[in-house]
């Protein structure tokens, strides 16, 4: 492996937030990155810099201003390709967030793919963006929605998945490739060339692992991955939606309007070419640019270099909050199995009380269900603590964390 | 400022709650949980001659919603079930000793005035629907 050209003390200097002070005067130790990382100069720079410099709507404008924003916005959709490995730029459609990217799969492909009587297939450690979508569609088409259950240890039944593809006609798997409560990393190799072998196609929600992971589409061979700009350095407001170009080609639009056209009648309407036409109305045109700051930013570290880190600060944590008297782990116990996500309880401290503390000494935790009801129902537990981590969390920051962690039992008087 | 939280009292009460349970036949029963964080509460009343004769509260969720439910339940066992109309917040916040939670940590605290304030509503819509509207509070009242 190639040696580290930036140390993370170098990264940290690059995110202003971090310099800042919460509550009383306590140097703020962000560990709530699953829900949203902080952004470099680099990402704020290139927002601030459209806004001031080149602010114009894109595709159709013939002046200047218009045709740099194309431009910028349009080489967005070129880092990203690359950044998954798409085959091409067509296949990267721009949404509001993995929400939505997931929706749009849900509305346009899924009501005309799938069929009555058939089952969808997802887990029980999804996010709700996972789950409601698939409800709503298996409501309309009369399908089915089945759980590949989740084992005591936190790893995927996949005996569960075989049960499937063998008894039931189904139409689609959808999955997340990292939990955002567990960490852990499914086979996702695996799982899809089970599901080819049956002409199933697969969507993996990729919010917690394209962020965390090297990401490549052409080798998982998935049919639709679905991210956050958000948790990857970049701003809020933009998802990506990649979905292989065969099944593209027949996809029926989503949301209908301005630039995904390419012609307008009174009674009919000629689509625009791909990706266009599933990209309705003006988008988040300064989000789009400053999240191709953001994917710059990651490549100059690599992706390898970012799982390396946090495996390493994950294997960390992980040993230290083990060493505390009535800590619960939730998910896998090795680190190569999981993400920088570890969710936890400790004794009979509820998690918001938990986060209330740990606020005081500045650490930003997350506490409740974390987007997953269905995997707290399975877990057994109203809510977990959740501490989670990025590129710019250091070990000394983890030593904080499990400084207030004492301090919690002390307060609750264990 | 979590020594002054999470004082002897409330951890007293989370623990050891008062007044946890059912009741075998409550004149009313109300769930309600506060979607931001899932703490849940159900209160179970029983009501003679407007007066609450018994109270019983099932929940889970944090040490603060729980230790203000179960204090909550001492504060208006055995007074007239028209008073719950006339608590507000600041009651509750004052009974517990918390009067400086932060906007998110308040919701917790009040979860379970909220769901007294239901049940009141509830018990006199099921014996006079008519009337049943001058119990309830304006939006944001408390
Ligand atoms: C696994 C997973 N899927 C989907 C989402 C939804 O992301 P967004 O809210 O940006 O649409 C999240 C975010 O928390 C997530 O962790």
């Amino acid at each position: 492996m190639q040696k580290s050209a930036l140390s993370v003390y170098e990264i940290r200097q690059d995110f202003p937030i971090l310099k800042r002070k919460v509550g009383d005067n306590k140097t703020l130790v962000y560990l709530d990155n699953a829900a949203t990382t902080q952004k470099p100069f680099s990402v704020i720079n290139a927002i601030h810099d459209y806004y001031s410099n080149y602010n114009a709507n894109i595709h159709r404008a013939v002046h200047q201003l218009g045709e740099e924003a194309t431009l910028a916005y349009e080489q967005t959709r070129e880092k990203v390709a690359k950044f998954i490995n798409a085959s091409s730029t067509e296949e990267i459609i721009f949404t509001r967030n993995a929400t939505e990217a997931i929706n749009l799969v849900s509305y346009a492909w899924g009501r005309k793919n799938v069929n009555d009587g058939q089952s969808i297939v997802i887990t029980e450690m999804e996010h709700h963006s996972n789950i409601v979508p698939w409800q709503i569609l298996s409501g309309e088409k009369n399908a089915k929605l089945c759980y590949i259950g989740v084992d005591d240890r936190g790893y995927l039944r996949m005996e569960d998945y075989k049960s499937f593809l063998d008894k039931s006609n189904v139409g689609l798997i959808s999955l997340s490739e990292m939990s955002n409560v567990l960490g852990t990393i499914v086979p996702l190799n695996e799982i899809i060339k089970m599901a080819h072998r049956d002409g199933i196609p697969v969507l993996v929600d990729a919010a917690q692992s394209v962020p965390h992971l090297p990401v490549d589409v052409q080798k998982t061979d998935c049919d639709f991955l679905a991210f956050s700009a958000h948790k990857m350095l970049g701003p809020t407001g933009v998802g990506i939606l990649y979905v292989k170009r065969k099944i593209l080609e027949e996809m029926p639009p989503f949301i209908g309007g301005g630039d995904m056209i390419k012609e307008v009648h009174k009674q009919n309407t000629v689509y625009n070419d791909l990706p266009y036409r599933f990209e309705g109305g003006t988008p988040n045109i300064a989000g789009v640019i400053g999240f191709g700051a953001a994917l710059d930013y990651l490549n100059r570290i690599g992706m390898n270099r970012v799982r390396d880190h946090e495996i390493d600060i994950t294997k960390y944590a992980m040993s230290a909050l083990a060493d505390i008297k009535d800590v619960i782990l939730y998910g896998p116990l090795d680190a190569n199995d999981r993400g920088g996500v570890i969710s936890f309880n400790i004794a009979d401290i509820h998690p918001h009380d938990l986060a209330t503390i740990m606020n005081e000494r500045g650490v930003a935790i997350r506490s409740g269900h974390h987007c997953a009801q269905v995997l707290m129902e399975r877990l057994d537990v109203p809510a977990t603590s959740r501490a989670s981590f990025y590129i710019y969390n250091t070990k000394e920051e983890v030593d904080i964390f499990i400084d207030a962690l004492h301090n919690a039992r002390r307060i609750f008087k264990l | 400022m979590s020594d002054d939280i999470y004082r002897e009292i409330i951890l007293d009460h989370y623990r050891n709650p008062r007044n946890k349970g059912r009741l075998p036949n409550p004149d009313v029963s109300i769930h309600d949980s506060n979607p931001l964080c899932g703490d849940e509460i159900d209160m179970h009343l029983k009501v003679e001659e407007d007066k609450i004769t018994d109270i019983k509260f099932e929940g889970r969720g944090c040490a603060i919603s729980q230790a203000s439910a179960s204090m909550l339940t001492e504060m208006v066992l055995n007074k007239p079930l028209k008073h719950v109309k006339d608590l507000v917040k600041e009651d509750i916040l004052e009974n517990i000793g918390l009067t400086n939670l932060g906007p998110a940590r308040i919701k917790c605290a009040l979860l379970s005035l909220k769901v007294l304030k239901m049940s009141m509503v509830k018990y006199y819509a099921d014996r006079d629907p008519e009337s049943a509207s001058k119990y309830e509070n304006e939006p944001g009242a408390y």
